[in-house]
C-alpha cells in the first residue's frame, strides 16, 4: 500500500471517530428547555420500518409537548424490534407481526400495544393488464403454478415475482392470508416497500405486494375476488390481507413510555395522524384478529 | 583546610546537581516517552478492536454448527436457502458472490491495465491532468449512488438488451466493473511507475519498439503489482453489499445464467439481518455468511502478501 492511501485511511479513521463522537454527544444531550410538565426521561422505539414513519412523526409531536422527554425512533426491522425489546435494550419494540409468530421470542414476557392497522394488496406492473385476481390464482402465481399473465386474463407476458425478504413482517402477513401454509417459489427478494414500489412500476410483468400507503399511479393495485383494497374493506375484514402495527413493551412500561403509548392511542393521533400517513386507525376496526389469525367481530 | 572543605562541598553539590540532571529525564525524553505511549495505546486499541471483531464473528458464525447442529458440508454445498424453515444451504450465495467478483475482475482488468499504460507510458501528462482526477472521483462516489444508477440505468438497459427482468449477475457485474475499475487502475499505475527506469532504457537501446518495451518489459516486471491490484479489486467486489443488492435481484437460487436474479453473501446479509432474532437459526445462519466473508477477505490479504513476496525475489535476481 502506498503512502497516499495510508494517509487517506488514517484520515478516514479519524473522521469516522469524530463522526462517532458527534453522534454520541448529540444523542445524549437531552433538550434542556424547562417546562411545567413533570414528564421527563428517555424512550427508544426500534423496529418495523412500516411503522417507523408514524412512530417518528407521533414521537416528534409528543416531544414538542413534553420538552423534557427524549424520544428516539429507529428502524431495523420487526425482528430487531422484538429481539431488542426482549433483551431489555429498548423501551419499545415496533413490529408488524405478533410476537407469537416469531421464533425465539417469548411472547408471554412482552405486552402488546396495537397502535394502527396496515392493509396490504398485490400490485402489478401496469403493462400486465390485470386488475382483478381470484385468491386461488394469486396463490398459484406466488407458488409458481401460473407463470404467464395470459393465464389469468392479462397480456402474453412472463410473470416476474418480486418477494419481500424472508422474515419480513409484510411477507409473513401476505403469505398467511394468501398462501395459507404453501411455500412461495424462490424468486427475487427486496428488503423494503420502497424498493418493491420502484421495481414493480418499472419491470414489465412484475408482481409483488405493498402496504396501501405505497400505492402510486405508476403501478396497479389488484382487487381480489372483486373486493377492492380500501380502508373500509379492511375495517370490516372484507379485505383479508392486513396486519396490526404493534408496539411491544417488556413488563410494566415506565412512566414516560406509558404516557407515549397512551398518546399513540389517543384521538389526536388515531383520528388525524394515523389516517394522514396512510394507516388505518385502530379505533375504526370492526373486527379483531388474534395471533393465530382468527378474526372475530367486535 | 576549611576552604578546601568548602570547595569540596561546593564541588559535591555541583556534581550532585549534574548527576541529577543527567540521571533524570529531560523534557525531550519525556516527550519521547509520551509519544511512544500514545502510539502504543493506539496500536493496542486497534489490535483489541480487530481481535474482538474476529472473535465475535467467528463465535457467532460457528454457532450455526455448534448450537443448531447444521452440517458444515451441507451448509457449504446445500442449495436450499430458507432459514425460516430450517434449510440453510449457502451455495447459491457463495456461487453468486464468486461469479460477480470474477466476472467484474475479468471485465475490469483489461480496461484498467490499458488506462494505466496510457497514464504512465503513452501520455503521462494528459494522464496526470485528465485521468487521475477522473479516477479519484470514481473512488469517491458512495456505493449507494452506484447502486441507484445501476437500478435506474443498467437494469432497464440489460432488460432491453438481453431480456428477462434485467436483475441478475450481468447487471451486478456491470456495476461492480465501474466500482473496481479505479482501484485496479490506480494500483496498476503505481506498480508501472515503480518499474526501474533503466529497464525501459535498456530495452529501447536494444532496439525494441515502444509496444515491445511496454508489453514485454514493463508489464512483465510489473506483473506482481498488477496481480495485487486485481486482487484488491476483487476484494472490494466481494465485499460490496449495497450496490450489488440493488441490482442483482436477491433470489436465493443457484444462478442458472447471467440474466436471472441471483444473490450474494452480502446482499443476503443486508436484506435479512433486520428480520431475524438473536440466537435463532436464521440469525446464526447470517453470521455464518459473515464468517465466510471474513475468511475470504483474510484469504485475499494472504494472497496479496504471497504475491508481493514472490515479486520481491524476482526483482533481486
Amino acid at each position: 500500500m502506498n503512502k497516499g492511501s495510508k494517509l487517506a485511511m488514517g484520515i478516514a479513521t479519524i473522521s469516522l471517530l469524530l463522526v462517532g463522537c458527534g453522534k454520541a454527544t448529540s444523542s445524549t444531550s437531552s433538550k434542556s428547555s424547562s417546562s411545567s410538565e413533570a414528564l421527563s426521561g428517555k424512550v427508544t422505539a426500534v423496529g418495523s420500518t412500516a411503522l417507523q414513519p408514524l412512530a417518528a412523526k407521533a414521537g416528534a409531536n409528543f416531544q414538542s409537548k413534553n420538552s423534557k422527554v427524549n424520544l428516539t425512533v429507529q428502524g431495523g426491522g420487526s425482528g430487531t424490534g422484538l429481539s431488542q425489546v426482549q433483551a431489555g435494550a429498548v423501551s419499545i419494540g415496533n413490529s408488524d407481526i405478533f410476537a407469537e409468530e416469531k421464533d425465539g421470542i417469548k411472547a408471554d414476557k412482552l405486552t402488546d400495544h396495537k397502535v394502527a392497522v396496515v392493509g396490504m394488496a398485490p400490485v402489478v406492473n401496469k403493462d400486465t393488464g390485470v386488475k382483478n385476481l381470484k385468491m386461488a390464482q394469486l396463490k398459484q402465481i406466488f407458488t409458481g403454478k401460473i407463470t404467464n399473465w395470459k393465464e389469468v386474463g392479462g397480456k402474453d407476458q412472463k410473470i416476474v415475482i418480486v418477494n419481500r425478504a424472508q422474515g419480513s413482517g409484510t411477507r409473513a402477513t401476505f403469505e398467511n392470508a394468501v398462501l395459507k401454509g404453501a411455500t412461495a417459489i424462490k424468486s427475487q427478494e427486496q428488503d423494503s416497500n420502497g424498493a418493491v414500489q420502484k421495481i414493480v412500476s418499472s419491470t414489465p410483468g412484475a408482481v409483488s405486494y405493498l402496504a396501501f400507503s405505497y400505492f402510486t399511479n405508476k403501478l396497479q393495485a389488484v382487487s381480489i375476488d372483486n373486493v377492492t383494497p380500501t380502508d373500509n374493506n379492511v375495517e370490516n375484514n372484507k379485505w383479508k390481507i392486513w396486519s396490526y402495527e404493534h408496539m411491544y413493551t417488556k413488563g410494566t412500561p415506565d412512566k414516560v413510555t406509558a404516557a407515549f403509548l397512551k398518546y399513540m392511542d389517543s384521538k389526536t393521533v388515531q383520528d388525524s395522524l394515523v389516517k394522514d400517513m396512510g394507516y388505518i386507525s385502530i379505533h375504526d376496526m370492526k373486527v379483531t384478529k388474534d395471533a393465530k389469525g382468527t378474526v372475530t367481530q367486535s | 583546610m576549611e576552604q578546601t572543605n568548602f570547595q569540596l562541598k561546593k564541588q559535591d553539590a555541583q556534581s550532585n546537581e549534574w548527576s541529577a540532571r543527567l540521571h533524570h529525564a529531560t523534557r525531550a525524553t519525556r516527550e519521547d516517552w509520551m509519544g511512544r505511549g500514545i502510539s502504543y495505546l493506539c496500536i493496542g486499541v486497534i489490535i483489541l478492536v480487530v481481535a474482538s471483531m474476529l472473535w465475535f464473528i467467528t463465535s457467532k458464525g460457528l454457532a450455526t454448527f455448534t448450537q443448531n447442529h447444521v452440517n458444515v458440508w451441507q451448509f457449504l454445498t446445500g442449495t436450499n436457502w430458507s432459514p425460516d424453515t430450517g434449510h440453510i444451504g449457502a451455495a447459491p450465495m457463495i456461487v453468486g458472490s464468486f461469479a460477480v467478483t470474477f466476472a467484474a475482475a475479468i471485465v475490469a482488468t483489461p480496461f484498467a491495465v490499458g488506462t494505466a499504460i496510457f497514464m504512465t507510458e503513452i501520455s503521462p501528462n494528459k494522464g496526470r491532468k485528465l485521468l487521475q482526477p477522473v479516477i479519484e472521483l470514481l473512488v469517491g462516489i458512495p456505493s449507494v449512488v452506484y447502486g441507484f444508477i445501476g437500478l435506474a440505468v443498467v437494469v432497464p438497459f440489460m432488460r432491453h438488451l438481453v431480456g428477462g427482468s434485467g436483475f441478475g449477475i450481468i447487471s451486478a457485474t456491470f456495476v461492480l466493473f465501474v466500482m473496481v475499475l479505479p482501484t485496479i487502475t490506480s494500483m496498476t499505475v503505481d506498480s508501472l511507475r515503480a518499474v526501474p527506469r533503466h529497464y525501459k532504457e535498456a530495452s529501447l537501446a536494444l532496439g525494441a519498439t515502444r509496444w515491445q518495451t511496454v508489453s514485454r518489459v514493463i508489464l512483465r516486471s510489473a506483473t506482481p503489482g498488477i496481480l495485487t491490484a486485481i486482487i484488491f479489486g476483487m476484494a472490494r467486489a466481494f465485499g460490496e453489499a449495497l450496490a450489488v443488492q440493488m441490482v442483482i435481484g436477491n433470489a436465493a437460487v443457484m444462478p442458472k445464467n447471467l440474466i436471472s436474479a441471483a444473490s450474494t453473501l452480502t446482499s443476503q446479509l443486508t436484506s435479512g439481518i433486520g428480520d431475524t432474532i438473536d440466537g435463532t437459526l436464521p440469525n446464526n445462519a447470517l453470521w455464518s455468511l459473515a464468517l465466510i466473508l471474513l475468511l475470504m477477505s483474510l484469504f485475499f490479504n494472504a494472497l496479496v502478501r504471497v504475491i508481493a513476496k514472490r515479486g520481491q525475489l524476482k526483482h533481486e535476481r
